[in-house]
């Protein structure tokens, strides 16, 4: 009888798992070895959409089509599968890998890892250390100094508001940047309601902090500096060494929300002397719905909890920890301290794949944010003389992301461009495209393609794009609609 | 055997059974069904976008054509629309447009472009914004796009009658 339900199990366990990662690696056991130890081939993910064999319709036709033939091309677009995506600062596939880590804590160890008084608990409680240890090593830390929470929002909102908060009573000033991100400027908004002064520093053209300009930023009464290691939007790299030795020697805690960095540079907390650290899940190839924040001991980061609870997580962050999510993470920071020298040369080589090959079929673009200084798997181009939700609209079959105004759901241009000092209809025209470790070859081919093309078409009818041609200079041109 | 049923469980107990039936298919797991423009424009939209109608300039200069220029690139909305009338007739017989905006922008001003062809110049100025958001179904967000679309009309109007008047005091 046992027998017969022991086999019936380990043959359904071998058909999800064959199903779920074809190739990579054995059946998973738990306990003895958590993590895969395969490496990434040269295409780990199967084909994830199906070949187009059709060029998007762009023939110029005066008369009005059939509603029956719009209705086909939009049928041929459902048809033909997935949009490429090139979006990977917004989120990135789950690796298999990971997903296969984290399947037994969604089926079978269900156990509260704070349940010590039986295997169930036990079980699960080892994977949460173990992530803990994975995820430490990552950034260089002792694994006593990681917390898990939902997310990188909430590390950065109890790393700047429990930091600031617990040493209210004698420090009151907080520096951060006008490019951070939303989650961090609305902390700093909080604490400014409660009393605290922010000072938002500027950055310069290239995205990059001014050094000089910290340095006469912070007073004495400085508690936390907060910037972060990777923009999401422009992809530059902060000079974290220089701002952490600045502010080990003033006696500033040094945070940095490390969402898009962790796992893509190398990062030490130690050599970069960082105090609080926040770590996002999804921006890593594991789940969404779990985060870390690096709190440092030595020398001690006090910090008041937002949640309260049980006190689980060292009284920081109350609530009952999410196994499976957990051992996502953990797998993800494995995997990625494992592959970060092949990932890295993957996202180089199709970076310059894709910029050469923009710069070599279209004039007049723009790069926001530093060139050198920069995460590969990031880039911001502005289009001078087209709208960026219209550029969209025509990349249909590329899901990437846009600063311009009409994209949001305000109708404001992005922020972050505006602060790096681009003109308004620059940053309408901008498009971000994410490169990551599932990336091909083929796909970036493809990107640049249609991007050419739709380019081409949008100048055409751009009415700015004509006076520029005849000579006329926009800035000069009183428009009908100026604010 | 019993090794694989759970390697922690120091107690027999009734495994879990897991989804029977047929196995997951891959690509159905992460290919979930949805619509290929999850804030999806309406078909109308996307075929002014695609294959836009009187896209180009007339000459400036011209007596009988009327530019208008509405909207700032800081905005993220410029639209130009010239129309072309017939001096007897009145009517407007060939109108072109350039637009720097997005989708809804595009196909605001393509429709206008459209829908004063063989109108007087006094009908084309009746023609508003409302007409226009409807036929495309914009959304409320949209909305402002249609607005600048009707507003190009009156300003190419406009600047057909300015140039008359000119043109009348000149001679005159």
């Amino acid at each position: 009888m046992i027998r017969n339900t022991t086999c019936l199990r380990f043959a359904q366990k071998a058909a999800v798992q064959s199903h779920f990662r074809p190739a990579l690696h054995q059946v998973v056991r738990p306990k003895i070895t958590m993590f895969a130890r395969g490496k990434a081939t040269a295409a780990p993910a199967p084909q994830l959409q199906q070949e187009l064999s059709f060029k998007p319709i762009m023939t110029k036709q005066s008369a009005p089509v059939e509603e029956k033939q719009i209705a086909d091309s939009l049928q041929i677009t459902k048809k033909a599968g997935r949009a490429i995506y090139l979006d990977m600062q917004a989120t990135s596939p789950i690796d298999p890998r990971v997903l296969d880590n984290m399947m037994p804590y969604m089926t079978e160890s269900y156990g509260n890892p704070h349940s010590n008084t039986h295997s169930y608990g036990w079980e699960t409680h080892d994977v949460v250390e173990e992530s803990r240890e994975n995820i430490a090593k990552l950034i260089g830390a002792d694994s006593k100094e990681v917390i898990f929470t939902s997310g990188a929002t909430e590390s950065n909102n109890i790393a700047i508001k429990g930091v600031a908060r617990f040493y209210k009573s004698k420090k009151r000033h907080v520096i951060t940047t006008v490019t951070e991100h939303k989650c961090v400027l609305d902390s700093c908004r909080a604490l400014e309601q409660e009393g605290f002064e922010v000072t938002y520093l500027p950055v310069q053209q290239n995205g990059l902090v001014d050094l000089e300009l910290l340095k006469n930023t912070i007073r004495k009464d400085t508690v936390l500096v907060s910037i972060m290691a990777v923009n999401n939007e422009i992809g530059v790299i902060q000079p974290l060494e220089k701002i952490g030795t600045l502010c080990r020697e003033n006696g500033v805690f040094f945070h940095t929300d490390a969402a898009q960095a962790v796992g893509k540079i190398p990062l030490d907390v130690n050599k970069m002397k960082i105090d609080l650290l926040s770590i996002s899940g999804h921006k890593l190839y594991g789940p969404k719905g779990i985060g870390a924040i690096y709190v440092r001991r030595r020398p001690r980061v006090r910090i008041e909890a937002i949640q309260s609870g049980g006190g689980q997580e060292r009284g920081i962050r109350s609530g009952t920890l999410p196994a499976a999510l957990i051992a996502g993470l953990g797998s993800a920071c494995q995997i990625a301290a494992q592959e970060m020298e092949r990932d890295t040369k993957h996202i180089k080589k199709l970076f310059d794949r894709l910029y050469n090959g923009i710069k070599a079929k279209i004039p007049e673009i723009y790069v926001n944010g530093d060139m050198e200084a920069r995460y590969y798997g990031n880039l911001n181009v502005s289009f001078a003389y087209i709208e960026g939700e219209s550029l969209m609209m025509g990349l249909k079959d590329v899901a990437c992301s846009s600063g311009s105004a009409c994209t949001s759901a305000t109708l404001e241009p992005s922020y972050v461009l505006r602060a790096l000092g681009v003109e308004e209809d620059v940053a309408h025209s901008s498009i971000r495209f994410g490169i990551g470790r599932f990336t091909t070859e083929k796909e970036i081919d493809y990107a640049i393609e249609l991007l050419t093309a739709n380019v081409e078409r949008l100048r055409e009818m751009s009415p700015l794009w004509e006076m520029v041609k005849e000579g006329i200079d926009i800035k000069t041109i009183q428009w009908s609609q100026d604010k | 055997m019993l090794r694989s049923v759970s390697q922690f469980a120091r107690v027999t107990r009734r495994a879990p059974t897991l989804v029977k039936a047929t196995p997951i298919q891959h690509t159905a797991l992460l290919t979930l069904p949805r619509a290929p423009l999850a804030r999806s424009y309406h078909e109308r939209v996307i075929d002014h976008y695609e294959k836009p109608r009187n896209v180009g300039s007339l000459n400036r200069q011209a007596a009988n054509v009327g530019t208008g220029v509405v909207g700032a690139p800081a905005c993220g909305d410029v639209m130009k629309l010239q129309i072309q009338v017939n001096e007897q007739t009145g009517v407007i017989e060939e109108a072109v447009f350039k637009t720097f905006g997005c989708g809804s922008a595009i196909a605001s001003s393509s429709l206008a472009t459209e829908w004063v062809k063989g109108k007087t110049l006094e009908e084309a100025s009746a023609i508003t914004n409302n007409e226009i958001a409807t036929y495309l179904s914009l959304p409320p967000v949209k909305k402002h796009c249609s607005m600048l679309a009707e507003d190009a009309i009156k300003a190419a109007v406009r600047d057909l009658l300015d140039k008359r008047e000119k043109g009348k005091t000149a001679s005159a």
